[in-house]
């Protein structure tokens, strides 16, 4: 069975290391949050303005004022701090987040993405992907390995417009956790129920299975 | 210094017409200037540009002045929220500059700071960089992007006295503050107008000087997008 998207989640919160700010995108990155253990201390950023981010507030503790980057209501951790977004983004792009998780259209074997747009079909925008692509000290990417047509969504080149340019180090899909290399992608561990050969299938990119990949333990 | 202060939205809006670039703030419905929307919306100004993080939702917030058709242009980092916009954009009826959050907070901040263009590493290799010079420093590409400014800038503020001090609150701070300083007039709209010597020097975030308009809102609705809940 490939991963859910709980699963895909859980396993992302274990690159997350005691101490790390952390900016988590819209999807499967959001839900990284509820499997990050409460032994570690980790300040989660938004994007609009605040840093240290809480879960959603109790119905009577809503407050139109505090939303994140999902424009969802939320509430804050002792410690948070509230701020412009031009300091948001002197925060991303001055590199001082330790980790960026991001869902993504497309990745290709050298580490670029795409999650914007689609020409003629979608028109959103990229809000701070972009900047936090550029900025981030690490950036891992949340996806589904393939289309529901079964096309491969881990490429040899992105088809789709970038959002940037040779910036992902590590993929979490439904399927295994890939690294992205200077030899391109590395299967490094593969979901319960299917072999490394189906992930190699399943990948349009370039992709070798490391000598030590494993089944994952989720 | 109380000249500064009007009694409504309509008034603090004198002046406003067809084609001017109008800087809007807020993130998604946070933070928006209500009033100061609905006063554009009701003046009637055409062909107008409008920069904001977001477009609205479509019938609250800059959907209102989608519907109306009175936006020629809108630059946004994110406009998903907004169908009316989509569909308008598609069918070729407005145009759009797409412009990375960080880099849209950063030129407002530029423009409002008589910094005409900065360099950025957001948007290296992406259609974000087509057509803007290019430089390397250390090793690394960087885009050159411009500072904005605006004919006309909203604000919305927690607080703020009659000479214009402003003090935002939790995540309605967003873009306001670069906002603020970049309009040739800042209108601010806010829930509380006190008296000058009210608020706390060391507790302002936006200082009056950047201010020309100051009223009390009205009838704010604070519209909340995903109302999201814990259980106990």
């Amino acid at each position: 069975m490939p991963l859910t998207k709980e699963q895909i989640a859980k396993r992302i919160s274990e690159e997350v290391q005691d101490g790390y700010t952390v900016n988590l995108g819209i999807g499967i990155p959001t839900l990284v949050a509820n499997y990050i253990p409460a032994a570690k201390t980790v300040m989660l950023q938004s994007e609009n303005g605040l840093l240290g981010m809480g879960p959603f507030p109790l119905e009577d503790k809503i407050d139109a004022d505090l939303i994140n980057a999902g424009k969802q209501t939320i509430t804050t951790v002792p410690g948070a701090s509230f701020f412009s977004s031009a300091d948001s983004f002197a925060m991303i792009r001055g590199g001082h987040i330790d980790l960026t998780v991001l869902g993504a259209m497309e990745v290709d074997e050298e580490g670029s993405i795409a999650n914007w747009m689609v020409p003629g079909k979608m028109v959103k925008g990229m809000g701070g992907a972009m900047d936090l692509v550029a900025g981030a000290k690490n950036v891992i990417v949340a996806m589904q390995h393939m289309d529901k047509e079964g096309n491969s969504k881990l490429r040899t080149r992105c088809t789709l417009p970038l959002t940037g340019v040779k910036c992902i180090k590590k993929i979490v899909s439904d399927l295994g956790v890939i690294d992205v290399t200077a030899d391109g992608f590395v299967l490094r561990e593969y979901a319960p129920d299917v072999t490394p050969e189906f992930v190699v299938k399943a990948t349009e990119g370039k992709i070798k299975i490391a000598p030590d990949c494993k089944k994952m333990d989720i | 210094m109380s000249k500064k202060v009007f009694a409504n939205a309509k008034e603090a809006l004198n002046g406003v017409q067809d084609n001017m670039t109008y800087l809007v703030g807020g993130f998604g419905l946070c933070g928006i200037p209500e009033n100061c929307i609905e006063a554009l919306r009701d003046s009637g100004v055409k062909n107008i540009t409008c920069v904001s993080n977001n477009a609205g939702v479509d019938d609250f917030g800059l959907g209102l002045l989608l519907q109306t058709r009175q936006i020629k242009k809108m630059l946004s980092s994110y406009v998903g929220e907004n169908a009316t916009f989509e569909k308008q954009y598609m069918n070729g009826e407005l145009e759009l500059e797409f412009c990375p959050q960080g880099t849209l907070a950063e030129r407002l901040r530029a423009g409002g700071a008589g910094i005409p263009a900065f360099y950025t590493p957001t948007g290296v290799g992406t259609k974000i960089a087509e057509g803007k010079e290019s430089r390397n420093f250390d090793g690394r590409e960087f885009i050159l992007e411009k500072g904005i400014t605006g004919d006309f800038a909203f604000v919305k503020a927690w607080k703020g006295d009659k000479f214009g001090n402003l003090i935002f609150r939790k995540t309605a701070r967003n873009f306001n503050p670069m906002i603020a300083t970049a309009g040739k007039i800042t209108v601010a709209e806010v829930e509380e107008l006190v008296e000058i010597g009210e608020l706390e020097p060391d507790q302002i975030h936006t200082p009056g000087v950047y201010i020309q308009r100051i009223f009390k809102t009205m009838d704010q609705k604070k519209r909340i997008e995903h109302k999201t809940v814990s259980r106990n």
